[in-house]
């Protein structure tokens, strides 16, 4: 980002030049599906308005004329917000979420909206009702050429591989370098999750630092704006643009706080890294194994000291996850019944068919599966029974991170997804809630402590696909979390994804160091 | 046959007196065009979260201390779900698990039957306070099958007062209910005015034999006047009597007072138990309270509230100023029961006091007696009233020095509830109505009636 903010700062490129080059390529990589909407108008409406400020040399910050892409979930002021619902489709939100105002008060240009599973509840992006999101990696050089071709007419549309979810969109468009920074939204991984699958960073803050107002909400307790960018630096600069009080949401916390400038850490033989014993979860690939066992000893070699820990009720956090879950979702759906805005069905004999009806058709199985649960769970008789003994667990998995940080260790290290991206006809296979409680499984804990946790991409797969290691820190310790990854970072050297259409529209503006890869 | 004790528990539901609703900053107002007072929030719109408006727990607050609770420092908030056209999300934010205030108490008094003037005061325990959303309202219109939603009232904050079932009558409710009025109404907590939905009271009735377990209770919903509040738990009390004795059993149900009949009805919408599902409300934080001891330093005072700063500055609670008004002006209880039902009333009745020699004693007669009969029978408030308070104040003056009768003086006050605008000493003059006190002028008089009588 610092080196586009300067190009436009020196007029190398204008902003305008770079919305239009944005688009292009969103236009060229539409068989990703990663955009629900593309707001080229405003955009490029935007964008001269950054030209503008850039010529009087008085730009707002960083982000003036920079692309971003938020997260079909967040609410945009005259911009289509579908939440990839059948319940939302066409609905024309009134007013911008917090983050969405705090980046088109800084200037940045906003492309548009970006695709997600339904509600966000998925580890696919593939349930959406406009269809699944493609992960760009499919179509890279770095893939292909590892893939076994099957018949020649299969290949390419059969075998592309899913971008993980449910911030899949986001990912994607981060990753195919069609935006420079993008917004997605955590409960349980769907920032790390995605990120991961495609190469890029993805943070998801501490709980309470980034306000959720007007980002539509999956679980209220866990839910965070998450940030998708390609470099931890990036992250950090958005980081900082986005945090701090919010009035407007009374979740988030009433201490200043300052953007920071990360550090060029060098030394790092003070910082303690552990490794929780329980995250060797089954199903593992061996190669991610490998993986995170040689980013330990780099630490190792490194001089920092590396511990074994133990998270002993790591196990318990799906099944505590769904019934929590469940609940809230139970609970924030509600309010969709086709009165104030959104879907409203034909049927009339009564408002309780209309209700029924509507939300029938609104939403797809996995909401209505979920609606269902979480109120089966809320009934007066079940109460005690799941969800206040969910609570508990859930206050036990918060205490054993509060342990282990206590006892001397800074950050803890440990993989984001259990293998690479899956082909989707693989992962269709197997249904949503399976999917979902395999694949959160490494993430979704940090959600349950509310604690910051970032996806650094390390190295590509023997499929040619990305694999991220996951860092997890403190509480609003967003600082030393991000310099301990960011100092990752420079050590792996994840390669470039090779795109095809990337090198169309090549410039200098994209282009990233490449060296050796890491694996 | 046994006797029959009926129990009467109330659940009351005042509207907040603050500019804003409890958790947006949309407007409070009554009878605002439809949905002119909705924010996004109001309208639930996807992303909206709540904001705690301070205003609304200060009144909560105040009125917890005035009912004699313990204020919980630490209160908590919960959705209760149900699905409704006028709850827009689907879930009202209430406090069901731990409410702001709780354990208190309201007595109140009655007049006896023997003698009008005996007054008996009776206690009932307030079981708790909370805080929660009002919701919307609908109309349905039947000839077009449909159902027209105003939410401008949806989000108002509401105290929800239980009180417990200490009550045995309808004139009771209406006793405690009208003390409780003119106690919101003193703190400013809550306008609670009946007729305009701001003081809304649900009943909680069952009968049972001495010795015996308490009976099904029903509730009765849909009292908006004191007069029917009455009305209807008694009704409602002699139904279930009736009921039992013929050998009936009472429903645990939900009854609307229909006033036109002057009956309980059952509603239909009511049936069968709800599951209202509750979970807390994730989207805010516990409420903690302070009190001069426990609030900390280096605080922001926009964001806490201290306990014990509001208690310093309650004003004086009816039973107070009724103590007052009899110490200072020697006035019957019930008097002052009186003075204080009456809406300025009081205040009338002190400046005509302070501007006249006649002692309060004799005043508070013609306030009582003559004025309030006067206002009652024309139907307007003390405000309304075409003889003020300095006008009144003249005329007992002349009644006083003796410049007229009271005979007279009535006379005088029938002529300025005409409104005219003369003065009492001008009617005075007009009718001729002067006390002769010359000695000689009388005697005179007298003699010139006697020698006419002589005369036939």
């Amino acid at each position: 980002l610092s080196q586009v903010s300067a190009a436009l700062k020196e007029g190398r490129v204008t902003p305008t030049e770079l919305c239009q080059r944005c688009l292009a390529l969103i236009k060229s990589t539409k068989f990703l599906n990663a955009y629900i909407t593309v707001a080229e108008e405003t955009a490029l409406k935007q964008a001269k308005e950054s030209e503008e400020r850039y010529k009087r040399g008085q730009p707002l910050g960083i982000l003036d004329g920079i692309p971003v892409a938020v997260k079909d979930n967040f609410n945009t002021a005259g911009i289509e917000t579908t939440c990839a619902s059948n319940m939302l489709k066409g609905y024309i939100s009134p007013y911008n979420a917090t983050v969405v105002q705090k980046l088109l008060d800084q200037g940045a240009v906003l492309l548009g909206k970006t695709n997600l599973d339904e509600f966000a509840m998925g580890s696919g992006s593939t349930d959406g009702v406009f269809g699944p999101v493609r992960n760009p990696w499919s179509y890279s050089k770095q893939y292909k050429e590892k893939s076994v071709p099957k018949s020649h007419s299969e290949d390419e549309d059969s075998n592309w591989v899913i971008t993980g979810g449910s911030s899949g969109g986001s990912a994607a468009a981060v990753s195919s370098f069609t935006c420079f920074a993008a917004l997605g939204s955590d409960t349980g991984g769907s920032t790390r999750n995605p990120a991961a699958h495609c190469g890029v960073v993805g943070l998801k803050p501490t709980y309470g630092l980034i306000s959720r107002h007007g980002l539509i909400p999956l679980v209220n307790s866990m839910d965070v704006p998450g940030i998708l960018t390609r470099c931890v630096d990036d992250a950090a600069v958005l980081l900082g643009s986005l945090a701090g009080h919010d009035p407007k949401d009374s979740t988030t916390i009433q201490d200043d706080f300052k953007p920071f400038e990360l550090p060029n850490l060098t030394d790092v033989s003070k910082l303690s890294i552990g490794i929780p014993k329980e995250y060797h979860a089954p199903g593992l690939s061996s190669e991610i194994l490998a993986l995170w066992s040689k980013a330990a000893d780099l630490f190792k070699n490194a001089g920092a000291k590396v511990v074994e820990v133990s998270l002993p009720h790591t196990r318990y956090s799906i099944v505590c996850y769904h019934v929590l879950c469940t609940a809230e979702v139970a609970s924030n759906m509600a309010r969709f019944d086709g009165l104030e805005y959104g879907h409203r069905s034909d049927k009339k004999e009564s408002t309780e068919s209309m209700y029924a009806a509507t939300r029938r058709e609104g939403f797809n199985d996995v909401v209505r599966g979920r609606i269902l649960s979480g109120n089966y769970f809320l009934l007066k008789q079940n109460y005690e029974k799941y969800f206040v003994k969910a609570l508990k667990v859930r206050r036990l998995i918060a205490n054993d991170f509060m342990k282990v940080f206590r006892s001397g260790v800074d950050i803890l290290l440990t993989p984001t997804t259990l293998s690479d991206a899956a082909p989707y006809m693989e992962f269709i296979q197997e249904d949503n809630r399976t999917r979902s409680a395999q694949d959160d499984i490494l993430t979704q804990a940090a959600n349950m402590a509310g604690l910051p946790a970032i996806n650094v991409p390390t190295a590509l797969s023997e499929r040619g696909l990305p694999v991220g290691l996951q860092f997890i820190g403190r509480s609003f310790q967003e600082k030393q979390l991000l310099t301990v990854a960011k100092w990752f970072e420079k050590q792996v050297q994840f390669p470039m994804i090779q795109l095809e259409e990337v090198k169309k529209h090549d410039n200098s503006v994209f282009q990233h160091q490449k060296s050796a890869s890491f694996s | 046959l046994a006797p029959w004790i009926p129990v009467v528990g109330l659940e009351i539901h005042a509207q907040i007196s603050s500019n804003s609703k409890l958790f947006s900053g949309s407007q409070v107002q009554f009878a605002a065009p439809p949905n002119s007072l909705v924010s996004f929030f109001d309208a639930s719109l996807p992303g909206t979260l709540p904001v705690l408006n301070r205003r609304c727990v200060e009144a909560a607050v105040m009125t917890g201390l005035a009912l004699n609770c313990s204020i919980n420092k630490k209160s908590l908030f919960d959705r209760k779900h149900y699905f409704y056209a006028d709850l827009p999300a689907g879930y009202q934010i209430t406090q069901q698990r731990v409410p702001i205030a709780v354990n208190g108490s309201l007595s109140y008094s009655l007049c006896t039957d023997n003698k009008m003037g005996q007054m008996v005061t009776k206690t009932v325990r307030i079981k708790q306070i909370q805080l929660e959303q009002d919701s919307g309202k609908s109309l349905h219109d039947d000839t077009r099958s449909q159902t027209l939603v105003d939410l401008n009232r949806a989000g108002v904050g509401l105290m929800e007062v239980v009180m417990e079932p200490d009550m045995c009558c309808g004139e009771e409710a209406a006793a405690a209910v009208r003390e409780l009025q003119l106690i919101l109404q003193t703190l400013g907590s809550s306008q609670a005015v009946m007729a305009e939905g701001q003081l809304r009271v649900d009943a909680n009735v069952s009968v049972h034999h001495p010795g015996e377990p308490y009976g099904v209770r029903t509730e009765v919903k849909n009292i908006n006047s004191m007069r029917f509040l009455a009305k209807a738990v008694d009704y409602e009390i002699q139904r279930q009597i009736e009921e039992l004795e013929s050998g009936g059993t009472i429903l645990n149900e939900t009854r609307a007072f229909d006033s036109k009949l002057g009956c309980t009805v059952p509603m239909r919408d009511k049936e069968g138990k709800q599951d209202y599902r509750f979970m807390p409300e994730p989207n805010l934080p516990p409420l903690i309270l302070y009190d001069a001891k426990s609030l900390p330093a280096n605080v922001n005072h926009q964001q806490v509230i201290n306990i014990d700063w509001i208690h310093e500055r309650l004003p004086d609670l009816p039973s107070v100023k009724r103590e007052k008004l009899v110490e200072q002006y020697g006035i019957l209880p019930e008097h002052s029961f009186t003075l204080l039902n009456e809406d300025g009333l009081a205040e009338f009745f002190e400046t005509v006091v302070k501007q006249t020699q006649m002692k309060p004693k004799k005043v508070i007669g013609w306030i009582l007696n003559d004025l309030l009969s006067y206002l009652n029978q024309h139907s307007l408030t003390v405000k309304e009233s075409p003889v003020s308070s300095f006008l009144l104040a003249d005329l007992l003056n002349l009644l006083e020095k003796k410049e007229i009768s009271s005979t007279a003086a009535k006379r005088v006050l029938a002529e300025l509830w005409k409104g005219e605008g003369k003065t009492p000493l001008e009617i005075v003059k007009e009718q001729k109505l002067e006390l002769l006190q010359d000695q000689k002028e009388l005697e005179q008089i007298c003699q010139a009636v006697i020698d006419g009588q002589e005369k036939e």
